[in-house]
């Protein structure tokens, strides 16, 4: 305890030595926790909006649906699979979708499309279908309508009112045709699902394809993405082999992909901060060994062991370290807090283009409390590492040489 | 009488491979407990070095110490820094206080890095203080103490670890006249008092002129070691050659 009390006094002896290191360690902390939670703020938004188009963040599929996407691996609707799914800890929505192709046509034109039957509610919850429309409305459970997307509307020339043909095969083989008036028309930030996109009510998906009560999947959207990877390895267990559980992440690597390299790129500019950080409490400790090399001389000369006035020096280290970190947490927390309410907003014609591809032009950051943790971790290692030059300079020192200094 | 320090033929070199420089050249010094005694010599005659190798801070290259018995030449860096915690105690030209810490914790400091209780450490540290007459600034941090003053407190605490003897390298070149007068009546009166060894090096008279041996170092070899009497107040000189050179 009297050498806790030692370490403490010795902090203050040189307050401004000691406020300086603790300031470096402060803005490192508010430094890093910035960044990191800029970089996870962002790429979860990046995912929000990519899921959002379309996928949802888990998909539970019939095993073997997501290898070869044809009817014939549809599954028929199951209550007690539903009741699992939205029984299940972190699943916030699940809609039931028919996904299948056909042509569509209008006049003289004809196009391959991507033809989705969805429950017009819960695909809203999961992915906001209806905040996707630019023109016309929406459409309910017992609708025999489409919503068709701008670029298709475009192509065949057909806009809210007008009839859309689609023929197809259905399920088993069957010849799936039909008429539906166009309810309404959907702009999605994907070019791919822009250009090619039918969205019927599922029952009448379900008419049109011959596929009585089946669905190809369920869609679902979580509390939490960042226990994504846990939740569907938990409904994988549930639900058992004959289901497939994929995650946003498995069912688009690219993304993932691209996350992961954007991700190296951001380390490699934190190390450098780090690194940066380091030489500023380096050179602090290097002042302060310099500082009290006669006074660590004349300790060592009159019994005091290596060993205890390493424990001093890293205590005093530890003390200022820990004091930067706390302090750098305190002002992170509300100061990123503000930056998430308040995200940094791309304006001019960059916006434009993050709005065109279906992204929120905004930069928000993340407000997990594991950011400022691992930042205050790592800030505290990297100083404690630090402490071992001092300490490597008392286990080497000569206290005569020393009091000579 | 028991002796203390024994050190026997020991010699210090410096650049040895190159110009070898005899800091300490083939001394040979007995010390019995009680005795008061100065080393004297020009600068750079080996004072300050000899009072290292006997103060177990440096290895001599040459010969071997005896501290009580113990040769400290064998002893390891880290069995010499617990041997002088218990067994010497330090007084500095420069005072050497911990600066944050009050007079009163500076001399309590030994007796916690040795792991006495706090009742005996009390106990001792009002002695102390009674002892070095500095009962009214415990509580006073070095820097508002003045240099005498502070190098009473440096005494207090050589002295609180119980040690054999007492090692000042030139303990009063940092202080005026009354104050080297006051520390060294201090030291005296321990001396007699408790028996206290001192061993100092000095270039100053007055502390010379209190001392009881005198043992004169030129360039690292002793040259003489005079034995003074205190007779009723009166200090005579008993000639008496160097021990060994």
């Amino acid at each position: 305890m009297w050498l806790l009390k030692l370490a403490w006094k010795n902090l203050w002896r040189n307050k401004a030595r000691s406020l300086i290191t603790m300031a470096a360690i402060f803005f490192a902390v508010i430094l890093s926790s910035i960044v990191s939670s800029l970089q996870k703020g962002v790429f979860d938004n990046l995912i929000k909006n990519v899921v959002s188009f379309y996928s949802g963040y888990i998909q539970v599929h019939q095993r073997g649906y997501w290898n070869e996407q044809v009817l014939e691996n549809s599954f028929a609707v199951n209550a007690g699979v539903e009741k699992d799914l939205l029984r299940q800890k972190g699943i916030s929505g699940v809609t039931a979708r028919l996904e299948s192709f056909a042509l569509a046509s209008s006049g003289e034109s004809t196009k391959g499309c991507l033809v989705v039957g969805v429950s017009p509610g819960s695909e809203d919850r999961v992915t906001s279908l209806r905040s996707k429309l630019i023109a016309g409305g929406y459409v309910s459970d017992a609708d025999n309508a489409a919503l068709l997307s701008e670029g298709l509307a475009r192509r065949l020339k057909l806009a809210v009112r007008d009839t859309l043909v689609l023929i197809g095969q259905g399920y088993h083989g069957t010849t799936a045709a039909g008429k539906f008036p166009i309810r309404g028309i959907l702009r999605f930030g994907s070019p791919e699902l822009n250009d090619k996109s039918v969205f019927l009510p599922l029952q009448a998906a379900q008419e049109f394809y011959g596929a009585g009560n089946r669905i190809t999947s369920y869609v679902l959207s979580v509390d939490a993405p960042d226990d994504v990877k846990r939740t569907t390895t938990e409904l994988g267990r549930i639900l058992g082999k004959e289901y497939e559980v994929l995650s946003w992440g498995e069912m688009m690597p690219d993304i993932r992909q691209h996350i992961r390299t954007d991700s190296a790129s951001m380390t490699i500019i934190t190390g450098i901060l780090y690194i940066l950080i380091c030489f500023g409490i380096f050179g602090t400790l290097l002042m302060m060994m310099v500082e009290r090399r006669h006074e660590l001389g004349v300790l060592l000369a009159i019994g005091m062991k290596k060993g205890r006035i390493s424990r001093l020096l890293l205590l005093e280290s530890v003390l200022t370290v820990i004091s930067g970190c706390l302090l750098g947490i305190l002002i992170s927390v509300p100061l990123v807090g503000y930056m998430h309410n308040n995200p940094i907003r791309l304006g001019g014609e960059l916006a434009d283009i993050y709005r065109r591809f279906g992204f929120e032009p905004i930069f928000p950051t993340a407000t997990n409390a594991a950011i400022f943790m691992r930042q205050g971790v790592i800030v505290l290692v990297m100083g404690l590492l630090l402490s071992l030059y001092p300490v490597i300079k008392i286990m080497r020192m000569n206290p005569v040489a020393a009091m000579h200094t | 009488m028991n002796t203390v320090i024994d050190a026997h033929n020991i010699s210090k070199v410096y650049n040895p491979e190159t110009i070898p420089v005899y800091a300490v050249n083939n001394v040979h010094l007995h010390l019995q407990k009680g005795e008061f005694t100065a080393l004297v010599g020009p600068s750079g005659s080996g004072k300050t070095t000899l009072l290292n190798l006997i103060g177990g801070l440096d290895k001599p290259d040459e010969g071997k110490i005896e501290i009580n018995g113990t040769d400290i030449t064998r002893l390891s860096s880290n069995q010499l820094i617990n041997f002088r915690l218990h067994n010497i105690g330090f007084v500095f030209q420069s005072f050497n206080l911990v600066p944050v810490l009050t007079a009163k914790e500076n001399v309590e400091f030994i007796m916690q890095l040795q792991g006495i209780p706090k009742k005996e450490r009390e106990a001792r540290l009002k002695n102390l203080f009674r002892q070095i007459r500095l009962e009214d600034k415990v509580d006073c941090r070095p820097a508002e103490l003045s240099g005498g003053q502070q190098q009473r407190v440096a005494v207090a605490r050589a002295l609180a670890s119980k040690p054999q003897f007492v090692l000042a390298d030139e303990p009063t070149a940092n202080l005026d006249s009354k104050s080297a007068s006051n520390l060294l009546d201090i030291m005296a009166e321990l001396n007699k008092e408790e028996n206290m060894t001192f061993i100092f090096s000095t270039h100053d008279q007055r502390v010379i002129e209190r001392a009881r041996r005198v043992v004169t170092l030129v360039d690292g070899r002793i040259t003489t070691d005079t034995a003074l009497v205190d007779v009723s107040h009166s200090v005579a000189s008993v000639s008496s050659p160097p021990l060994i050179t």
